[in-house]
């Protein structure tokens, strides 16, 4: 068969708009997602437009409270108790005045039961999380809805890429695979598998039951949870009452964790 | 030609070779491979029904997966309304396998016969079996 040039070029953009087209028509018919209205969610859930906790430490006195909330949200979750401290895995966690924060640290004139004083520290699930920026795979993300950062753990590669992005130490990796560390398994929730990255997720999974998070249940009022945006909630009420900081506020990632500082007479 | 005999001998040998396993499986019934519905929640079960169809589940339980996972990470949807109007949690632990409770006689029978290894089981708790 012999062709002009003119005869190839019709059959060529011809043939290119019948595949196009042709792929078109497939990947709309194989293309498998749920329709709005198969999908919903929890009309149980709790809803706001940014969650935020203020911790007031002064309300946890013996190793005791702490260790309470901890085990709270590590049983839950099967968060794994690995012995080697280098591999050690946690959602929330409690550390001193100078290693929350290590800015101010240095006053040698300033309230001494403040500086003694131990800290919660979780994900701070913060406005412009560095953590999101930098992961390849968007793994992790800010959750449109109410701002909790979220880690997909199926789309982890485990680069840990976000864990030297995030300034509060808040991100562990599973250098070993967890499920032998973890003492009793909690049935309703997965583990982790070895490689991947993980950290506390707000408790994801009972704000849409309805729940508030664990350790804010078990705290005894000293984490109090609720809506940033919402001038009328009660984080927002104790924040403007009392004198707060965050971690680590100048490097701008807007940290939705605000400490409750003194709040005594002078205050 | 040169060696037309052996050229030939050597065609034949390796056609018989290459479709032994074809040859020796013929006219023999293929094992079926039946997943076991068999546990107490779905036999208590008035009207046993999955949340769609069988057909559905049988040839596209891996994309609803994969949509219900994303939902629920990624959108926070946890409800899933089935053809039938029901609404179920959307949960491979506390859904999928509160029903069927036999991942070894129920996921693995087919997984093992396709040889695909999902790694769901990786980070989702299976549930706990009895060996038979």
């Amino acid at each position: 068969m012999s062709m002009n040039r003119r005869q190839f070029l019709k059959l060529a953009s011809a043939s290119t708009i019948l595949g196009v087209g042709a792929a078109s028509v497939i990947n709309n018919i194989s293309n498998g997602s749920l329709e709005a209205a198969q999908i919903h969610p929890d009309p149980r859930a709790l809803k706001a437009k940014r969650w935020g906790f203020v911790v007031d430490v002064s309300k946890l006195t013996t190793d005791e409270d702490y260790q309470k909330c901890i085990d709270a949200c590590h049983d839950i979750h099967n968060v794994p108790n690995n012995p080697n401290p280098r591999h050690e895995v946690k959602w929330i966690w409690k550390d001193t005045y100078e290693h929350t924060f290590p800015n101010t640290a240095e006053d040698k004139i300033m309230n001494r039961e403040l500086q003694e004083k131990n800290f919660l520290l979780f994900c701070n699930h913060c406005q412009n999380p560095a953590c999101v920026r930098v992961c390849p795979t968007k793994a992790t993300f800010k959750r449109e809805s109410d701002g909790i950062v979220m880690q997909d753990m199926h789309r982890c590669i485990g680069c840990r890429f976000c864990m030297a992005a995030c300034p509060f130490g808040a991100r562990s990796f599973n250098y070993t695979d967890p499920r032998p560390n973890i003492k009793v398994e909690n049935k309703e929730f997965p583990t982790r598998m070895i490689g991947v990255v993980e950290k506390c997720t707000a408790c994801y999974e009972r704000l849409a039951v309805g729940k508030q998070p664990a350790c804010a249940e078990k705290s005894n009022g000293a984490i109090v949870f609720g809506d940033l945006e919402d001038p009328n909630s009660e984080v927002r009420k104790l924040i403007t009452e009392k004198y707060t900081i965050r971690r680590k506020p100048e490097l701008g990632t807007q940290p939705s964790i605000y400490y409750v500082i003194g709040g005594g007479e002078h205050a | 030609m040169y060696n037309t005999g052996k050229i030939i001998a050597g065609l034949v040998v390796f056609f018989i070779l290459a479709t032994l396993p074809f040859l020796l499986n013929l006219g023999k019934a293929n094992a079926k491979i039946e997943p076991s519905i068999d546990t107490p929640e779905i036999n208590a079960m008035p009207k046993k029904h999955c949340v769609e169809p069988k057909a559905f589940m049988r040839s596209e339980h891996m994309q609803l997966l994969n949509n219900w996972r994303d939902q629920v990470v990624r959108n926070g949807n946890r409800i899933y309304v089935g053809s039938d109007g029901n609404e179920y949690p959307i949960s491979l632990q506390n859904t999928c396998m509160k029903c069927h409770a036999n991942k070894k006689k129920f996921c693995d029978k087919c997984h093992n016969y396709m040889a695909v290894k999902p790694y769901c089981w990786g980070c989702h708790i299976a549930p706990k079996e009895n060996e038979a």
